[in-house]
This record gives structure tokens, C-alpha cells and sequence, in this order.
């Protein structure tokens, strides 16, 4: 997927998550892929699905869709206006414009940030994210400190990802109870403005599209 | 139902944990469970009854457990729950040929050939009801008895609090809330900050503005 342009490498002093520690026990993950295996072998056999349409899937998710997806969403609207207003306006329609549709992107709403609010996405009963312009979400995501804090404190998560917002600007967080799914239009960054759609493709990051990141100024290091 | 996956207002997990360059699966088995959960939805039910049978879980395990693991916690439980084991054999498999058209199409979960007339409009002011089904619901604990302002109209949707339990899809109108940040968690939440979030008409009231 397309995490190569996510520059939000700067947490690797974070201590390890212990649940993904966990998952690389022998014992634990022998029981796990015994129980897959099975399963696996059960939905077959009712003829459910063949091996070869899960495979196809994975496939899909793992190498096809990612945040390059959204990322271009994101440059045509801040290259293109009329695009912009189709875009805020039926982000589902405006979206589909460039090929993107399909599972978990079924209805699209686009939020904009602005210099007067910051807009911020999360599930916080299961994990909904848009995958046709974002692709899988990043475990974070899925994770109990995100989805329970994100609502009550957004500023301290925020903070956490570096982005420190001041008391005039509204955060808006957007929890993804329902089938609607968010997708953040991030602020153009400083000094892009003599950018083409391609190389502003290439300053969206997933973070960003999901609200917890502002894009960083064009020349500054990351 | 209460459970513990209704995370939302909890401080207790400490910092966002982070991994650089995490890939997209950590594991092959975690690529298996997300196609089966992902294909298995003809036999075994909505995405609903995927989550709810997610909610079912113990709170310990869901909590030590990764999201992949939910995921086939839901599967082998509604496998079991369905009798697939002894059910016959489907004539006519998921194969790959259909597989793109599938994630392309998508699965709306809107009904618009439903006659369902909004009782609100944008603008208007309503009460999150304070509802404790012991179902499925997508009511979080911490919107219940809020008072919010209907920001927008999604159209008509399947109501996840019957289709989680095969009882239909129920389409209703579904709103986009907004509720300031002092309304749900009190004088100390910035001043500013807000909060949107999807819910169906059943769980709203009109509130006096």
C-alpha cells in the first residue's frame, strides 16, 4: 500500500504495542492459524467461497487500494474548484469521478479543514474507515487508546501526533457510527502553490486524511 | 447492549500506540480472516450480526485480543450460531471472476424505495433518547440523553438494531448530530470543539431549543 509518502515516522520511541507483541508468540499464533485453517476450510467446503476469491481479495486490499487513493481526492480539490464544491458537496459522486467506489465507501462525506477548524475521524465502536481512498486502517486506529480517547479529549491525541491546535480553532470529531464514511480534506500546505496535481498528490498523507496530522509546510524537513 | 466495545468517553488506554511502517497485515492468517469476513456475509448474515457477534465477545478477551481476532470471533461464532456445519452445501461459490465488481460495487446501505418522511429537519434541536437495548445498537453510551442539532440528512438507512438480529432491515432516516463537546463531557471540554455523529431516527426525540 501506499504508506511510502505517510512522513509521520517521528514515534519511534513509542513503547511496543503490546498487542501485536503478543501476536508474535509461537504458542498463541500456532492456536490462531489452526482455528483460521479451519474455518477457512469449513466456508470452502460449504461452498461458500473458493480459496482463489479470498486470495483475489487480499490481493485487492493488500496491493491496490491505499491512501494514494485519497491522496489524489485531495490534490484535484485543491487544484481544481469546481471539483472542491462537487467534492464537499456529494463526496460519494465527486469521489466515483476518479474511479474510486466500492466497499466501505458506499457514502462519502468530506470534511474540510480549515485555519478555523480541524476536523478529526474515528470509530469508536468498531473501526469504520473508508477503504476505497484510504485503504486498510492502520492498527492505531483499531485500537482501544484511540477510539475511546479521540472523542472525550482530541486535543491530547492530536498532541500526540504533533499537531497542537489553539483554543480558536474548533475541532470537529467525527465518529463513524453508521455507514457514512469521513474523509478529511486537509489545508494546502505553505508553499505548494506552485506544485502540479502530481507532486501535491505526493504531500498527502493518510494522517492527514484522517484528521490527526496537518500537512507540514513544502521545503521543510520531516 | 452496554459492552465493552462502546470505548468512546474512556481514558484508561494511555498514549496512541504507533508502528512505523506497519504494513497492511501483520500475518497471513490475518489475510485470511479478513477475506472470509469479508465473503461469508451471504450465509451468515449482515454486517451487523458480524459486529454484534464482536460485542458478544468477554470484555477481557476483546481487549487482549487484535482486531483481526474479533473478526474471527464473529465469524466461527455466527458459524456455529447458523448451523453452518450441517447445512448443505451452496450450489454456486463466491469464485474470483467476481471478486473486483464486488469491492467496486459495494453494499449500499441505503433504501430509497422507502416511503420514510424525516421528522427533522437541519437546524432542528433533539435528544439522543436514553436507550439500553440488550441488542445490537449504534447508540454509544456516551451521546444518551445529550442534547444535539441535527447537521445533516443521510437518506434512509437499514436500522442496524433489527438487521443484527434478522428481524429486517427497517430503513429509517438517518441524521448527522452534532453535539457540543460541554454537552457530552462537560464545563471542562474546550469551549469550541464538537462532536458529529450518525444516528437513525429512533434514537432521537425532539428536544426543546
Amino acid at each position: 500500500m501506499s504508506d511510502h509518502h505517510d512522513h509521520d515516522h517521528d514515534h519511534h520511541g513509542a513503547p511496543p504495542n503490546p498487542y501485536l507483541e503478543k501476536r508474535r508468540s509461537g504458542v498463541e499464533t500456532a492456536v490462531l492459524e489452526a482455528r483460521v485453517k479451519k474455518m477457512e476450510a469449513l466456508l470452502i467446503d460449504k461452498g461458500l467461497v473458493t480459496a482463489a476469491a479470498l486470495d483475489r481479495l487480499v490481493e485487492i486490499y493488500e496491493h491496490d487500494l491505499g491512501p494514494l487513493n485519497g491522496a489524489r481526492v485531495v490534490a484535484k480539490a485543491w487544484t481544481d474548484p469546481a471539483y472542491k464544491e462537487r467534492l464537499l458537496a456529494d463526496g460519494t459522486a465527486a469521489i466515483a469521478e476518479l474511479g474510486m467506489s466500492g466497499l466501505q465507501g458506499e457514502h462519502m462525506v468530506v470534511v474540510e479543514n480549515t485555519p478555523a477548524v480541524h476536523n478529526v475521524v474515528v470509530c469508536t465502536l468498531c473501526s469504520c474507515y473508508p477503504w476505497p481512498v484510504l485503504g486498510l486502517p492502520p492498527s492505531w486506529y483499531k485500537d482501544a487508546p484511540y477510539r475511546s480517547r479521540v472523542v472525550i479529549d482530541p486535543r491530547s491525541v492530536l498532541a500526540e501526533f504533533g499537531t497542537e491546535l489553539g483554543p480558536e480553532v474548533e475541532v470537529r470529531v467525527w465518529d463513524s457510527s453508521a455507514e457514512m464514511r469521513y474523509l478529511v480534506l486537509p489545508e494546502r500546505p505553505a508553499g505548494s502553490a506552485n506544485l502540479d496535481e502530481a507532486a501535491l498528490t505526493n504531500l498527502v498523507t493518510r494522517d492527514a486524511m484522517i484528521g490527526v496530522t496537518r500537512l507540514p509546510a513544502v521545503g521543510r524537513a520531516t | 447492549m452496554n459492552g465493552i466495545h462502546d470505548l468512546g468517553g474512556l481514558t484508561c488506554f494511555g498514549p496512541v500506540l504507533r508502528e512505523a511502517d506497519e504494513p497492511v497485515f501483520h500475518a497471513d492468517w490475518e489475510r485470511r480472516v479478513f477475506a472470509m469476513m469479508m465473503l461469508s456475509g451471504g450465509t451468515l448474515g449482515p454486517i451487523d450480526s458480524y459486529r454484534h457477534a464482536i460485542e458478544r465477545m468477554g470484555p477481557v478477551e476483546y481487549l487482549q485480543t487484535t482486531y483481526y481476532e474479533h473478526w474471527l470471533a464473529a465469524i466461527e461464532r455466527l458459524s456455529a450460531e447458523r448451523g453452518l456445519a450441517d447445512a448443505p452445501r451452496a450450489p454456486q461459490p463466491l469464485d474470483a471472476d467476481i471478486i473486483d465488481a464486488i469491492v467496486a460495487g459495494g453494499m449500499p446501505s441505503t433504501r430509497d424505495d422507502v416511503d420514510c418522511t424525516p421528522r427533522f429537519a437541519v437546524g432542528d434541536a433533539v435528544l439522543a433518547k436514553n436507550l439500553n437495548p440488550p441488542g445490537h445498537t449504534r447508540l454509544p453510551r456516551y451521546v444518551r440523553g445529550r442534547r444535539g442539532m441535527i447537521a445533516a440528512l443521510q437518506g434512509n438507512h437499514v436500522f442496524p438494531d433489527t438487521a443484527a438480529h434478522l428481524r429486517g432491515e427497517n430503513p429509517q432516516p438517518l441524521y448527522s448530530v452534532r453535539f457540543s463537546a460541554r454537552e457530552l463531557w462537560g464545563p471542562d471540554a474546550a469551549a469550541n470543539d464538537c462532536l458529529f455523529i450518525d444516528l437513525w431516527e429512533s434514537y432521537l426525540e425532539a428536544s426543546p431549543s
